[in-house]
Parts: C-alpha cells; sequence; structure tokens
C-alpha cells in the first residue's frame, strides 16, 4: 500500500516540470484573455497593461507594494493548498484572516508591559490561534456530523466579519468612538519596516519562513506523508489505519492558522490597527494562488507574486487607466479555468499517448 | 386579530425572502441529480442580478430583465459544463471559480455600465400579482396570493419538479446518470448530454433566483448584492435531502432566520445589529449539522464521469 503511493507520488513529481510549463501557458492564455475584456468593455489594453506593469515593478515603492500585497496572498495560498491536499476545501480563508486579525489586534493592543522580543512573537502566535481556532469549528463539524466543510466555511466567513464589525464598533472601538477603528497596536507589536521607502514589512520574511515550514511539513513528516495520502485517496488511507479524523482536524487547525496569519500581519504590519474591512478579498484570492501553484511550496511563492502584483498594479491601472479594478478578479477567475482546463488536456493528451504506445507495442508483438 | 396580521405579514415576508433561495435550490437539484456538484450558485446569481438590471434598463421591461438574467445564466452554466463533463476538471474548483467570475464581472459590468456614482441607477422592477379573491383570505390570503409572479413562478416550481425528477422518463433518466452513469450509459443514455442539460437548465433557474434580487426584492443592483444566498442554498439542498419539497422547507426555514432578525431589530430587544445578521448564516450551519448526516446525495455526485 505505502510503495503504491510513494510511485503514485514520486511521478507526479516528474509530471511537476511539464506542470508549471502548462500552468505558465495557460496564465498567459489567461491575460490575454483579460485584455481582450477589458478591450471589449471600451478601454485601452495596452495602457491598462503598461499602468499595471509599472505599478507592480516600476519603482522601488511599486515593488514594495507587491511584496505588502504578496504577504497575505502567500498565507492563504499555503491554506487551501494545505486543506487540499488532505482532501478538504477550505473556502472560509476570508473569515480566519479576519479572526486572526483580530486576536492579533487584542494581543497587539491589550497587553502592555512586555518587550518587543516577547510582544510581537505572542501577538502572532495570537493571530495564528484566532484562525486556527476559527478553521478547526468546520473541520470539527465535518468530523462530529458529516457537515460539509465548503458549506460551513463560507458561512463562517459572513459570521465572522459580521463579528468583526461588531467588536471595531463596540467594545474594542478606540475611545472616544467616534471612528469605526480599535487604538493603534504598540510599538512593541509591530513588524519593523523591511526596504526603507516602501511599506514592505517583516511580515513578508515571516511568510517565506512558513513556506519552508509548509514543505517540512508536508514533505518530511510521518503526519504531512498521512495526510497527503489521505487526499489521494481517502478511503484507503482509512484501510491502512491512517486517523484521517484526527488528521481532518490537524489541517483544518493549522489551515485556518495560516490563513489568520495573513490578516495578524496585514495589521502588525500595513494598518496598525483593526477596521471593518481590512481584506479586499485576500482568502479567496489564497485558491487561484494555490492553484497555479499546484499545492507546491514554490508554486505557491510564483502565485502570490502574481496575484500581489495584479492587486498592486490593479490600483495604479484604477487611477491612470481608468479600467476598474474588480477586472484584476475577473483575470484570476480566466487563470483558473485555463490552468485547470490545461491541465486536464495535458491528461488527456498523455492519456491518448499512452493508448498510442499500447497500441504500437501490441503490433510489433 | 392583531397578533394574526402580523403573523402574516411575517408569512408574506418569508415567503418573498424565501424564492430566490428556492429557485437557485430547485437549479441546484437538477445539476445534483445528474451527478454534478456546483457550488458556483453565489456567482451565477450575481451576475443574473446585474443582467436583470441591465435588461430592464435597456429594454424598459422587467421580463427582458428577466430573460437576460437567464441568458447570463446559460453562459456560465456552459462554461461549468466544458470544464467539469468535457474536460472533467475538478468541480469545487470550478464552482469557487465561477464565484469569483460573478462576482468580479458583475462589479466591473456594473461600474462601466452604470457609473461609479453613489447614486444607484433605478429600475423597472416586478409588480405584486394579486389574485381576485384568494388573496382576501384573512391571514394568509396577502402572504399566499399577492406576491410578485415570480414568486408563484418559484413554487409552482416544486411540485413540476418533483413530478418530473420522479414521475418522468426523463427524469429517471437523469436520476440514473447521477447514481450511476455507467450503468446510465449502457442503457443508452447520452450521459454527457444530460449533464449539459442539467447545467445549463438548472443555471438559469438558479439566474432567475438572482433576477428576482435585484428587480424584485429591490429596483437596483449593489456590488456582492448575494450575500452568500448561493450558498445557503447549497445547504438547503441537503437539508431538504435533495427533494423539492424539501427544498422548499428549507429555504423558507433560513429566511424565516432573516425574518427574525428583523423583527428583533424592530422591537429594539438590545441585541446588537450585526449579530442579528448572523442568524441565518448560524441557522444554516446548524441545520446542516443536525441533518447532513440524514441526507442521502445521488452516488456520483462529484465524481467526473469517463467513458469507455
Amino acid at each position: 500500500m505505502k510503495a503504491l503511493f510513494t510511485t503514485k507520488m514520486k511521478t507526479q513529481g516528474k509530471a511537476g516540470a511539464k506542470q508549471v510549463l502548462v500552468s505558465f501557458g495557460a496564465t498567459v492564455f489567461a491575460l490575454a484573455l483579460g485584455m481582450l475584456l477589458i478591450y471589449a468593455i471600451g478601454f485601452d489594453p495596452f495602457s491598462a497593461v503598461v499602468a499595471m506593469v509599472d505599478g507592480a515593478f516600476g519603482s522601488k515603492n511599486a515593488f514594495g507594494e507587491t511584496l505588502v500585497k504578496m504577504t497575505p496572498l502567500i498565507f492563504t495560498g499555503m491554506s487551501y493548498a494545505l486543506a487540499s491536499r488532505c482532501g478538504l476545501t477550505n473556502l472560509g480563508m476570508e473569515g480566519q484572516l479576519y479572526m486572526g486579525a483580530l486576536a492579533g489586534t487584542a494581543t497587539g493592543v491589550y497587553v502592555s508591559g512586555l518587550p518587543a522580543a516577547l510582544h510581537l512573537p505572542l501577538t502572532i502566535l495570537a493571530g495564528f490561534l484566532g484562525g486556527a481556532l476559527w478553521g478547526l469549528i468546520a473541520g470539527a463539524l465535518k468530523v462530529r456530523f458529516g457537515a460539509s466543510e465548503i458549506i460551513t466555511t463560507v458561512m463562517l466567513n459572513t459570521i465572522a466579519i459580521s463579528f468583526i464589525d461588531y467588536m471595531v464598533n463596540g467594545p474594542m472601538i478606540e475611545p472616544p468612538g467616534i471612528n469605526c477603528q480599535t487604538q493603534p497596536v504598540q510599538s512593541t507589536a509591530q513588524l519593523p519596516n523591511l526596504i526603507s521607502g516602501t511599506r514592505a514589512h517583516w511580515g513578508f520574511v515571516i511568510a517565506i519562513v512558513f513556506v519552508v515550514l509548509f514543505w517540512l511539513f508536508l514533505w518530511r513528516s510521518k503526519r504531512g506523508y498521512e495526510v497527503r495520502v489521505a487526499g489521494l485517496n481517502l478511503s484507503a488511507a482509512r484501510y491502512s489505519g491512517i486517523h484521517t479524523d484526527k488528521n481532518i482536524l490537524l489541517v483544518m487547525f493549522l489551515a485556518g492558522g495560516l490563513a489568520g496569519l495573513a490578516g495578524c500581519n496585514e495589521i502588525l504590519g500595513i494598518q496598525i490597527r483593526m477596521i471593518p474591512e481590512i481584506s479586499p478579498g485576500y482568502g479567496f484570492d489564497g485558491i487561484a494562488v494555490s492553484l497555479i501553484g499546484n499545492n507546491t511550496p514554490f508554486g505557491i511563492v510564483i502565485g502570490a507574486l502574481l496575484f500581489g502584483a495584479f492587486r498592486a498594479g490593479g490600483n495604479r491601472m484604477q487611477i491612470r487607466a481608468k479600467v476598474p479594478n474588480a477586472i484584476v478578479s475577473v483575470v484570476q477567475a480566466l487563470v483558473i479555468f485555463a490552468v485547470v482546463a490545461s491541465q486536464m488536456l495535458l491528461d488527456k493528451w498523455n492519456e491518448h499517448q499512452m493508448k498510442k504506445m499500447n497500441r504500437q507495442e501490441s503490433e510489433v508483438a | 386579530m392583531d397578533l394574526l396580521q402580523t403573523i402574516g405579514g411575517y408569512l408574506f415576508t418569508d415567503i418573498r425572502m424565501a424564492a430566490p433561495v428556492l429557485l437557485a435550490g430547485l437549479g441546484l437539484l437538477l445539476m445534483n441529480w445528474s451527478g454534478l456538484l456546483n457550488i458556483g450558485a453565489e456567482g451565477t446569481m450575481l451576475i443574473a442580478a446585474l443582467a436583470a438590471v441591465a435588461g430592464s434598463h435597456y429594454f424598459g421591461s422587467v421580463w427582458m430583465g428577466l430573460l437576460l438574467a437567464m441568458l447570463a445564466g446559460a453562459v456560465f452554466g456552459l462554461l461549468f459544463a466544458v470544464l467539469t463533463v468535457t474536460l472533467r476538471a475538478n468541480q469545487t474548483v470550478v464552482g469557487a471559480a465561477i464565484n469569483i467570475l460573478g462576482l468580479s464581472l458583475s462589479t466591473t459590468l456594473n461600474r462601466v455600465l452604470f457609473g461609479v456614482e453613489t447614486t444607484v441607477t433605478k429600475v423597472d422592477s416586478f409588480k405584486v400579482l394579486e389574485i381576485p379573491l384568494l388573496s382576501k383570505i384573512p391571514v394568509i390570503g396577502q402572504a399566499f396570493f399577492a406576491q410578485m409572479p415570480i414568486v408563484y413562478i418559484a413554487f409552482l416550481l416544486v411540485p413540476v419538479m418533483h413530478y418530473f425528477l420522479f414521475k418522468t422518463k426523463p427524469g429517471l433518466n437523469l436520476r440514473s446518470v447521477g447514481e450511476n452513469p455507467r450503468v446510465a450509459d449502457t442503457l443508452g443514455i447520452n450521459v454527457y448530454r444530460t449533464q449539459y442539460l442539467a447545467t445549463i437548465i438548472g443555471s438559469m433557474i438558479i439566474a432567475a433566483g438572482g433576477a428576482f434580487l435585484s428587480t424584485g426584492l429591490l429596483n437596483f443592483f449593489t456590488e456582492d448584492m448575494v450575500a452568500g444566498r448561493g450558498y445557503i442554498a447549497l445547504a438547503a439542498v441537503i437539508f431538504g435531502k435533495y427533494k423539492p419539497a424539501g427544498i422548499m422547507i428549507a429555504a423558507m426555514i433560513f429566511m424565516a432566520g432573516n425574518v427574525v432578525s428583523n423583527v428583533l431589530q424592530v422591537a429594539g430587544v438590545g441585541i446588537p445589529y450585526t449579530f442579528l445578521t448572523m442568524i441565518p448564516y448560524i441557522l444554516t450551519i446548524v441545520a446542516l449539522t443536525i441533518f447532513a448526516s440524514r441526507a442521502v446525495a445521488p452516488a456520483s455526485l462529484g465524481k467526473p464521469y469517463k467513458r469507455g
């Protein structure tokens, strides 16, 4: 049983290179479609692209913005990917992100008297736990009651966002209570700047550290191996004695925590305080990020770079070329369609080649 | 008498609020019975809501809006079918992307068509169609017989869909595709064509639900106005045990949460507004938790079918 899965996983690794090439081609195709759409709704696609590239990479400041947008996307991409590796669909990144941000803000604002060396890690841990516990709810409902995590995670998103609305307007509102925002987190809990003259902060470095941890967990630990086996074939995993229920709980906890860090870092590095709308949809962006990256650590970083650049450049495009920046998410959906379709076409082509080889072999015989 | 009138009023609101979720649920049901799990109802409803406003605005008729919305739904359904039936892509991933597309495309087109000003463009919307005599029945008359035409259509679709699925040959064929496509195939049923038809028609029904949001409940489009109803419809299908009547009851219970939250809000019981808005979503989770294990899904739901 174990050998079978190992072989299956290895062949997947070999096909990886081809996979990357196909994903790349599909992305280019989707971008071209996006430009066509910009043209169709009455704008100049080329000036849009120029504005976007300029806004994402045109200057030190622009590149800093790309890093800023990349940071939460690395986390939500990993969150979706981790659940996906275990055969789960986590659509709750947005809610987990908000709960992580809230827990981080609370720890950053209300815990005082600690040196930064203690306060900052504690706050980040709180951010992780906030998201993790929110994710665990969906995991527990699935294990205990068989409730589909696809639906529960989405419902939990709405509940989390309403809850944050309440907290920011009520118990945590900054005195005297004029603006709906919390107090700023203390300086001991803020993430230091990474590149001077930009908004890029150390949250990016933390994200990269977690990418390494993500790799270590999935490919270098026994538990991670079990998770991947369960993702490939649930009933076979159960048959070979893997505690799938325990793994579902663990994975939803960790995936929630990763999304929670996306929100917490955004607070500690950029917003400094909690406001009702800290995320322009980083949660759902995680799906495309992980998909482009084929659920691999390196691929997720690349996917986050692409969509981070989109987010950073999208704002510039809206200002300069007047194209609504929601088009960035349209392109994102197109990228998902193109990547998924091309992967399936690749599969079909491989199958076709296999059949041809078999036929030739039988003719020789 | 006053109390009865109030109850009648709640029932009226509940039925009206349940209609879009019911339509979305019935559309999903058609797909589910053909073996396809489409979580993209939310996005389909959003693009339909925009298309309805655009159609109503440019052609001056709410019915043209509905037509345009259903066309948009058909296109989204076709997209889903090509990717999941022909290319056998992961249905959940494609559905999630449909939701992203529906949200972002409706937002983009809304800004392009109607501008980014704070004033919304109001359009012709559905009018209440009072049924003579019946609407005069005390307490329930207004609730059942003084609704908009699309509400009647939604609720009449329940027995129609039940009859189709469980009493006709094409309905039986559809269900056999969802239960066991290989057997259906050997019996001479065209599995792919069945799934394509179910997806396209199902998406058009979902789209009608979206159209009702922007040209029935309201008379304009706002960004992200579906607000999770597409997902609530998914839960309604499970809660309703994959039967039209069950979905109807589920939609009415989930949306009663909305009514309750409105009532509590007006009564001013001191519960913060934000908590009241959570009620329908919490109710959905609770219902799903209690009933998820009792619902038996079509056996091949979500599994791509490969011929030969």
